[in-house]
């Protein structure tokens, strides 16, 4: 150790300047690279999408040559179900926003802020059910949406209590289980926890009640947080394939993903058309991102910090 | 004076329920009670057409008396997690650090990098089907003649690849947080002590973000034991069951067989929950472990 420090004093100086330059080139490299390859996909698909649908697999791959419109007319003309599944998916996408977000931000204020009997208990059991890989509870709720739990129902003398919403095929069926989970809750919770309570307290004692308070000042005043849970949910819902999957029917019905890799299995000769139709699905998220970038970033920032 | 205090508190309590009810009502159907009759259905045969009929430990025995599930499902989920986590958390950490050297453009690449993450998992399936197909784009490019996709020894590493390319924008971005932490003093501290950028790396990077890499490593276990939306667009489990793993074959007993066998996929359910729940701990341990190791 002592032979190096007492060379070192050069050394201290030299790295800097010529290692830190080729590191710097390294660095670019890894970089552009990947970048590269990070927008080749995308990139691929728009040049393709702009080619005749006969020449889905031929070259040039570089450009759109010769080009053409005629894949995005098929979308808007012939076949009217894409523009159908992408009002559902918005439809779908919106509504799962605005209910995951009000319900988590009202429970998350609760359990914040609020004494009642059994919180703790219903806190970890909610902290705890964050462990589950979803994929076990999926074909119960598959039944809770559908037939029900027990067919025909739990008969009460002369009442019959379903134990299925029957929603099987509805945009409903879809919207339901997306709106309450533990992970937003539990987002949201630490986030009042952390939040100063004086202009609440300023509130109640003007004599606005809890939902006064709430809803005039706390919500408000949170709105970079409801924000963030919201975008983290609609890229969600936005993208969700295996509950829709298992839940729509009819095309008519269907979320532009579920459209989509339908369509592909319906007529698997017209590539081009899909590469099209999968434009509709990624370009809006796409704007949505640089739009409120700072937001994504930090909600995603967000999910590795709570356990750091 | 007693008794307003008493109905205070009554009233908050009330409100505190009404808050939360909203949330609480669903959470309990999907959440609590699905996983109280996902246990119950995996001790019962059900095919949807006659109720539930309890057969204790039998969908289990069968669950580890099918070769489906013992020669293809569980070593391809394993060897799926195996190569993919790795790979994804290394990939996401070495461009999470090129990204934190105060380059130029920093912003630019951020953007850019998280452009396959946006893309939803259906859609890059789909067009990864296509720019792999016999005469795809990679075929072209490359010069080979390869069907990856319809060969049960390339299209598991198709998909592997896809997803290590798609979900490392978003483990960037949590990784690039958790450096952005890391305060510049330490940095300056060990290049002061002569420290060169490789052993920065090691001795003073990794060690401040083991939290992050624990939580990367988990979220990245829990995600891969369950891939399904890119193996039912591109292969269906196929060619010759390659691309079989756990969750498909949950989905393929209890919804697309054409005897429907819910009890016995409600048990390899439970089963994988297990699975996933005993690997994450035991993760835990060595990532916990290894951290005490390099302190002392």
């Amino acid at each position: 150790m002592s032979s190096i420090s007492s060379a070192s004093s050069s050394r201290v100086i030299e790295w800097p300047v010529v290692v830190g330059r080729v590191r710097r080139v390294i660095f670019y490299a890894i970089l552009i690279f990947w970048t590269l390859l990070s927008i080749a996909p995308l990139y691929f698909t728009l040049v393709f999408s702009l080619k005749p649908v006969v020449d889905a697999y031929t070259p040039p791959i570089w450009w759109p040559v010769p080009f053409t419109f005629a894949n995005y007319q098929t979308i808007l003309e012939t076949f009217d179900l894409f523009p159908r599944w992408v009002v559902n998916s918005i439809n779908i996408s919106v509504i799962v926003t605005l209910l995951r977000v009000l319900f988590c931000a009202m429970a998350g204020y609760s359990f914040a802020r609020i004494e009642f009997p059994f919180k703790k208990i219903i806190f970890n059991v909610l902290l705890v059910s964050m462990m589950m890989p979803g994929v076990v509870t999926l074909i119960p709720s598959f039944l809770i949406i559908g037939p029900g739990l027990i067919r025909g129902g739990i008969s009460l003398g002369q009442l019959t209590l379903p134990t299925g919403f029957n929603l099987i095929d509805s945009p409903w069926g879809v919207i339901l289980p997306g709106v309450a989970d533990a992970f937003g809750v539990f987002m949201m919770t630490q986030f009042y926890k952390s939040f100063p309570k004086e202009l609440e307290e300023a509130a109640m004692m003007d004599g606005s009640g809890r939902w006064g308070t709430f809803f005039r000042i706390v919500l408000p005043i949170s709105q970079t947080q409801l924000l963030t849970l919201g975008l983290l949910t609609f890229q969600g819902a936005w993208n969700n394939f295996m509950w829709p999957l298992l839940v729509l029917r009819s095309p008519e019905f269907f979320t532009l993903p579920i459209g989509l890799q339908w369509f592909r299995g319906e007529y698997y000769t017209l590539y081009s058309v899909v590469l099209a139709g999968s434009l509709f699905n990624t370009l809006p998220m796409l704007i949505i991102f640089f739009v409120f970038q700072r937001y994504f970033i930090r909600s995603i920032a967000s999910t590795g910090s709570k356990e750091g | 004076m007693n008794l307003s205090i008493k109905n205070k508190k009554t009233s908050e309590a009330v409100t505190g329920y009404l808050f939360i009810s909203p949330w609480l009502i669903i959470f309990t159907i999907f959440s609590i009670v699905s996983l109280a009759y996902a246990i119950y259905l995996s001790f019962t045969s059900y095919n949807l057409l006659k109720p539930p009929q309890w057969w204790g430990l039998e969908g289990y025995l069968r669950v580890f008396d099918d070769d489906l599930f013992l020669k293809k499902a569980l070593p391809n989920t394993f060897k799926y997690v195996l190569i993919v986590v790795p790979l994804q958390t290394a990939l996401s950490l070495v461009l999470a650090f090129a990204m934190d050297q105060k380059l130029r453009f920093q912003r630019i690449f951020r953007t850019l990098f998280y452009l396959p993450s946006v893309t939803s998992s259906v859609v890059i399936s789909l067009i990864f089907i296509w720019i792999f197909a016999p005469q795809g784009i990679f075929n072209q490019i490359t010069r080979l003649s390869v069907n990856w996709l319809d060969n049960p020894r390339t299209a598991f590493y198709v998909i592997m690849g896809m997803n290590i390319f798609t979900t490392s924008g978003t483990l960037m971005l949590i990784f690039l947080a958790g450096l952005q932490d890391i305060s510049p003093s330490i940095y300056e501290a060990s290049q002061i002590d002569g420290a060169n950028p490789i052993q920065t790396f090691f001795y003073i990077t990794i060690p401040m973000i083991r939290p992050v890499i624990f939580f990367v490593v988990t979220v990245g276990i829990i995600g891969c034991f369950q891939v399904f939306d890119q193996i039912f667009v591109m292969t269906a489990g196929g060619p010759l069951d390659s691309t079989t793993t756990v969750t498909y074959l949950i989905y393929k007993w209890a919804f697309r067989d054409t005897t429907i066998k819910m009890g016995q996929a409600s048990a390899l359910a439970v089963v994988l929950t297990f699975i996933i729940l005993a690997i994450t701990i035991l993760q835990r341990r060595v990532i916990e472990g290894s951290g005490s190791s390099a302190e002392s």
